[in-house]
């Protein structure tokens, strides 16, 4: 089984120095790509290769690039959004530390082929080592000529700048991210203009992320033939697969695309702990909905996780056990949402505390008959085209699922309140108010 | 005042941009670098440095997570408190912090050694719970090593 973008991490993750990485085959796509190809031959390869952007939303990354217009002005900026931090998400966070070339090398070609001439690594502050290892391999890079003025004598130029972030989930969010690199609150933007014709300062830009451009380099090598030929089914390449929760062996592996729920979960991630069982899992990370049981068959790509009611996301998956309780593994996603809500449109910035209020009291037994029916309402009047961005759709996206497979779970936290509350009546009107409560 | 060392350090950030407010961002981590946190006086002399007014460098100063315009203790203890971590009892290690420290989120030592905050995910889930200390991220932290990981810090 190939592992194109991890087989050469060390075990220990400490990076390849340049010299090391160039004896691996790192840079051939640079000097392929400048000396053999053209931007617009290169683009033709990405969009066969049928790669997807990894970041979650899972975007075709040719197609995404087709709108950048290749006759306007420079500056155009090619931008890497390295801020991971989607709960339940530790991906990026390898290619980061472990492979800064291979990230550096992706960086250079995908510039070439949008004729870029500026490009950031937006990163995540927590990952101090990352930000050690990216600033080490740049200066190698910049040193070697693969970075700077007229690269390997082709005549391109590109420069490239670290940004580390100061913290806010909202970055994540291209146009967010776009606001904050500006310097600005990070609160998304209105599409059209869409960030290809105008993104960063007005430019034209694009974003991408860290596993999607350490892609780019293998495909330029190998071909969109040999991407598409890595996955198990029509959704191309290999993909890193996570594991997080009360199973044997967490972790996270480089596997083919469309591999199924249970291979993933048993042969790498051990199963579950001892006496646990699986309830469910959220895919990839915090704002994808629960899948359970009856989908362990379902192959892991874009397709088939939609086909079965979810998304593919990060494609790390954070696994429930029958021991965890339901209602306060939402809890914890919404007030996640509800604290990294921007507060720029209203039914987030008031609906997902709302939602975290009527939790918190299901859960300290204060809940009401109407709960219910109240969470359903915010997963519609939360859901996609009512906000401004995607942050509280995909805060509902667990909330839905969870109130779909998972709905006694709620219930029993109601039911026990009624009967606390029902203590004292005389036996008939106890009766009466618990079956009226149960027609609800 | 500035001292020239922060101006000359956001000054290199400025270059890097079109026009001085846009490197805002930096300024206010380079003067928190170097004073731990952004004070009413420091908001001002940045804003001035980069000509935009006080209010709308506040405006970006409170929105994000890690600018500090509280005095904050000389090492900040950053939990974990996202799903994976929540999963795996993140919460247990919460008490024990703070009944360790004697403090609760958002507050400091008394001798200034610590602030504790709670963080969203660390990236990290296949080795939940995590924190991160100033620049160090402890991984599958247990409580009974608590106390060796935080006498690292005086």
């Amino acid at each position: 089984m190939e592992r194109p973008l991890t087989e050469h991490i060390r075990k220990d993750h400490r990076p390849l120095t340049l010299r090391e990485y160039e004896q691996t085959g790192g840079y051939q796509s640079v000097r392929k790509a400048l000396k053999e190809m053209t931007p617009a031959s290169i683009q033709s390869v990405v969009k066969e290769s049928n790669l997807r952007g990894r970041g979650g939303a899972g975007f075709s990354t040719g197609l995404k690039w087709s709108f950048v217009p290749m006759d306007a002005p420079k500056p155009k900026y090619l931008i890497v959004n390295a801020d991971e931090m989607e709960p339940g998400t530790f991906k990026d966070r390898l290619l980061l530390e472990s492979a800064p070339h291979q990230l550096i090398e992706g960086m250079i070609v995908s510039a070439f082929a949008l004729q870029a001439d500026t490009s950031f690594i937006f990163l995540r502050w927590a990952y101090k080592e990352a930000a050690r290892n990216i600033r080490f391999a740049m200066q190698e890079a910049y040193d070697a000529g693969y970075l700077g003025v007229n690269i390997l004598g082709s005549g391109f130029d590109l420069e490239m700048h670290m940004h580390t972030g100061v913290g806010r989930y909202m970055c994540g969010e291209e146009t967010a991210l776009l606001n904050s690199l500006e310097g600005k609150r990070a609160t998304p933007r209105a599409k059209p203009p869409f960030p290809q014709v105008s993104g960063l300062f007005g430019k034209p830009t694009i974003v991408n992320n860290v596993e999607t451009l350490s892609c780019i380099p293998h495909i330029i090598n190998k071909g969109a033939d040999w991407f598409q030929k890595l996955s198990r089914t029509s959704d191309a390449g290999t993909k890193l697969f996570g594991v997080s929760g009360k199973v044997k062996h967490p972790g996270l592996w480089e596997l083919p695309m469309g591999i199924t729920m249970r291979e993933l979960l048993e042969e790498h991630a051990g199963g579950m702990q001892a006496g646990l069982k699986f309830r469910g899992a959220l895919p990839g990370g915090a704002s994808t909905d629960f899948l359970v049981t009856e989908h362990l068959d379902v192959k892991m790509d874009y397709a088939s996780i939609a086909a079965a009611g979810s998304r593919l996301g990060t494609g790390t998956m954070i696994v429930l056990d029958d021991k965890t309780s339901v209602v306060g593994f939402v809890r914890n996603l919404i007030q996640f949402f509800a604290q990294e809500s921007c507060g720029f449109c209203t039914p987030c910035r008031e609906g997902l505390p709302w939602i975290e209020k009527i939790l918190r009291s299901l859960e300290a037994g204060d809940g009401e008959q109407n709960d219910l029916k109240l969470l359903d309402f915010h997963t519609k009047y939360l859901g996609p085209g009512n906000t401004f961005c995607a942050l509280a759709p995909g805060a509902m996206e667990p909330l839905q699922s969870a109130l779909k497979y998972f709905r006694a779970d709620f219930e029993q936290y109601i039911a026990a309140e009624l009967q606390t509350l029902a203590q004292g009546l005389p036996a008939e009107r106890k009766q009466r108010l618990i079956t009226d409560i149960s027609k609800f | 005042m500035l001292t020239l060392e922060e101006v000359h350090e956001i000054d290199e950030a400025v270059k890097v941009v079109p026009y001085k407010k846009a490197a805002c961002i930096e300024a206010l981590k380079i003067v928190q670098e170097h004073r731990r946190w952004i004070s009413d006086e420091s908001l001002k002399e940045i804003a001035a440095h980069l000509d935009m007014s006080a209010e709308e460098l506040d405006s970006v100063a409170t929105f994000y997570n890690m600018i500090y315009r509280k005095p904050v203790g000389r090492h900040i203890v950053l939990l974990c408190d996202s799903i994976s971590c929540w999963v795996m009892g993140y919460e247990n290690i919460r008490d024990a912090v703070m009944q360790r420290l004697e403090i609760n989120y958002g507050e400091t030592t008394r001798d200034s050694r610590f602030t504790l905050l709670p963080n969203p995910c660390l990236g990290t889930c296949d080795h939940a719970p995590a924190l991160m200390i100033d620049h160090d991220l402890y991984r599958d932290v247990t409580i009974d090593q608590l106390d060796d990981i935080l006498n690292r810090y005086t």
